[in-house]
C-alpha cells in the first residue's frame, strides 16, 4: 500500500488522460469557486476598504522594505506555523491537517501525472501520499470529535452537521476513502476497491467543487487578512485597538492607575490561558 | 454597555463562553463564532472583553455618553498585568485609559494574610476558592447545613 502507485494500477481500467483531465478540472473548479466566492461575498471590496481605513488612521508610514519583512513574517508565523490559534491543541490539529493535505495533494498530482513506465516511478510518492492522508485523518478527526468549539465549549453532539462542515467533512471523506481504496486495491482489488474508488471520487469532487459553499478558500484569504493585521500594528492604526501598555516605559509606569501595580511582578503568569475553556 | 462580538475577528476559542457569569456568551451554532445571545441580560462585567485573546469583543456604549458611531475597544496583556481601553467618539475625540489587572503578590492586598502560607500552585489551579475546602468542610463528607450542625442564623445582615 505504501509502495505502489495506485493511480498507475488504476490506469488498467481508467485511462491516464481521463485522470489527468479530472485533476485539471478540480484545479479549475477551485480557482473558479474562489473567484466566485470573492465576488459574491464582496470580501475583496471589504478587505481593501479596511486596508484604506488603516492607512488613513496610520500614525507612521510603513516602508516598502518593512512591508516585505511583514509579508515574510506572516508567511513564517501565520501560514507555516498557524500562530493564529491560541489553543495549542487546535494549532497542532491544524498543522497536521494543513501539512498532511499539502503532501497528499502534491503526491496525488505527481502520481497521476507520472509516467508509470519511467525508471524512478513511483519512488517515495505513494508513501508520502499515505502519510499525508493519515496526517489529515489524525488532525481532522481529533478536531471533529474533540476540539470543535461547539463540541468542546457548548457541549453539542459531535454528530451534528451544518453547512460550515462541508469543507472538513469532504476533506476527511476524501482522504479516508482514498486510504481505504488504496488498501482494498493493494489487497486484491475486486468489487470493494471499485466501491471505495467511487466514494473517493465523489468526496474529492465535493471537496473541490464545493468551494463557493465551503470554507476552502480560507487558505487564500486568511494569510491576506493576517498580513493586513500586521500592517495595521506596524503603522500604528491598530484596527482601533489601544496600544498595549508597556510597564517598563516610565510614561506608562507612572500613569495614575498604575500605582496599584507598582510592586507587582512584571510577568503575572498565564491567568485564564492556563486552562482550556471547557466549563460549560 | 452590553458587549458584542466582531465575528470576523473571533476564532471560536470559547474563553468568553467559559467566563461569562451570566451565561449569555454562546457559540453561534451556524458559524461557530461567539455572540452575546441576550445583551439585555449582560452584567456588563467585561470579563469576556478582557478574556478574549483575539480582541474580538467590544462594548456598546450608551447613547448619552457615546452617541452612535463611537467605539470602545480594549486590549489586555495578562502577563504584564495591564488593560488598556480606547474610547473613540464619533467626532474623532479619543480617550485612552490604562488600568492594572489587580493581581498582587500574596499578602499585599490583604495584609492580614501575610502570615498565612501562600497557596501552592496546585491550589491556584484548583476550581475551589481559597479556604473553600476547609470552610465548607468538604473532607468531612456530606453536605453541611445550619440545621445539620444545629446552628441558627442570627438576625442582621450577613456578607
Ligand atoms: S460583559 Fe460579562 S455578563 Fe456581559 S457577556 Fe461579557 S462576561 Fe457575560
Ligand atoms: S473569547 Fe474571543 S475569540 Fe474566543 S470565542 Fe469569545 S469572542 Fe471568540
Amino acid at each position: 500500500m505504501f509502495t505502489t502507485n495506485h493511480f498507475a494500477e488504476l490506469s488498467a481500467t481508467i485511462s491516464p488522460s481521463v485522470m489527468q483531465a479530472y485533476v485539471i478540472l478540480m484545479v479549475l473548479l477551485v480557482a473558479g469557486g474562489t473567484l466566485f466566492d470573492v465576488i459574491h461575498k464582496q470580501s475583496a471590496k471589504y478587505f481593501f476598504r479596511k486596508g484604506k481605513k488603516s492607512e488613513q488612521n496610520a500614525v507612521r508610514n510603513v516602508s516598502g522594505g518593512e512591508k516585505v519583512s511583514l509579508a515574510v513574517k506572516t508567511t513564517v508565523s501565520d501560514v507555516l506555523t498557524s500562530s493564529e490559534f491560541c489553543n495549542p491543541k487546535r494549532r497542532v490539529a491544524h498543522l497536521l491537517g494543513m501539512y498532511g493535505f499539502v503532501i497528499y495533494l502534491i503526491a496525488t498530482i505527481v502520481m497521476v501525472f507520472a509516467d508509470p513506465a519511467s525508471a524512478d516511478s513511483p519512488g517515495i510518492w505513494p508513501f508520502l501520499w499515505a502519510v499525508g492522508a493519515l496526517m489529515v485523518c489524525v488532525g481532522g478527526y481529533w478536531f471533529w470529535f474533540f476540539i470543535r468549539v461547539d463540541v468542546s465549549s457548548e457541549g453539542q453532539s459531535p454528530f451534528r452537521v451544518i453547512r460550515a462542515d462541508l469543507f472538513i467533512l469532504s476533506l476527511l471523506a476524501s482522504v479516508t476513502f482514498g486510504l481505504i481504496w488504496a488498501f482494498t486495491q493493494s489487497s486484491g482489488g475486486g468489487v470493494w476497491s471499485m466501491i471505495f474508488l467511487g466514494l473517493y471520487l465523489i468526496a474529492t469532487t465535493v471537496l473541490f467543487a464545493g468551494v463557493p459553499w465551503s470554507k476552502f478558500s480560507h487558505m487564500f484569504f486568511k494569510p491576506a487578512a493576517a498580513y493586513q493585521k500586521k500592517v495595521a500594528v506596524a503603522n500604528g492604526a491598530l484596527d482601533n485597538l489601544p496600544r498595549v501598555a508597556d510597564r517598563t516605559d516610565p510614561e506608562d509606569r507612572d500613569r495614575h492607575s498604575m500605582e496599584l501595580l507598582k510592586d507587582a511582578p512584571l510577568n503575572m503568569g498565564l491567568g485564564i490561558k492556563r486552562e482550556q475553556p471547557r466549563h460549560y | 454597555m452590553p458587549t458584542f462580538v466582531y465575528m470576523t475577528s473571533c476564532d471560536g476559542c470559547g474563553h468568553c463562553v467559559d467566563i461569562c457569569p451570566s451565561d449569555i456568551m454562546h457559540i453561534d451554532p451556524t458559524y461557530r463564532r461567539a455572540y452575546n445571545i441576550e445583551p439585555d441580560m449582560c452584567w456588563e462585567c467585561y470579563s469576556c472583553v478582557k478574556a478574549c485573546p483575539q480582541n474580538a469583543i467590544d462594548a456598546r456604549g450608551y447613547a448619552d455618553f457615546a452617541p452612535l458611531g463611537h467605539s470602545v475597544r480594549v486590549r489586555r496583556d495578562e502577563e504584564k498585568g495591564t488593560i488598556s481601553w480606547r474610547v473613540k467618539f464619533r467626532n474623532g475625540t479619543e480617550k485612552n485609559f490604562l488600568s492594572p489587572i489587580t493581581t498582587k503578590p500574596w499578602g499585599t492586598g490583604y495584609p492580614e494574610l501575610k502570615d498565612e502560607p501562600a497557596p501552592s500552585n496546585e491550589m491556584r489551579d484548583s476550581q475551589h476558592l481559597y479556604s473553600e475546602p476547609k470552610y465548607i468542610r468538604m473532607d468531612d463528607g456530606d453536605v453541611h447545613t445550619l440545621e445539620s450542625n444545629k446552628l441558627k442564623m442570627k438576625l442582621g445582615v450577613y456578607y
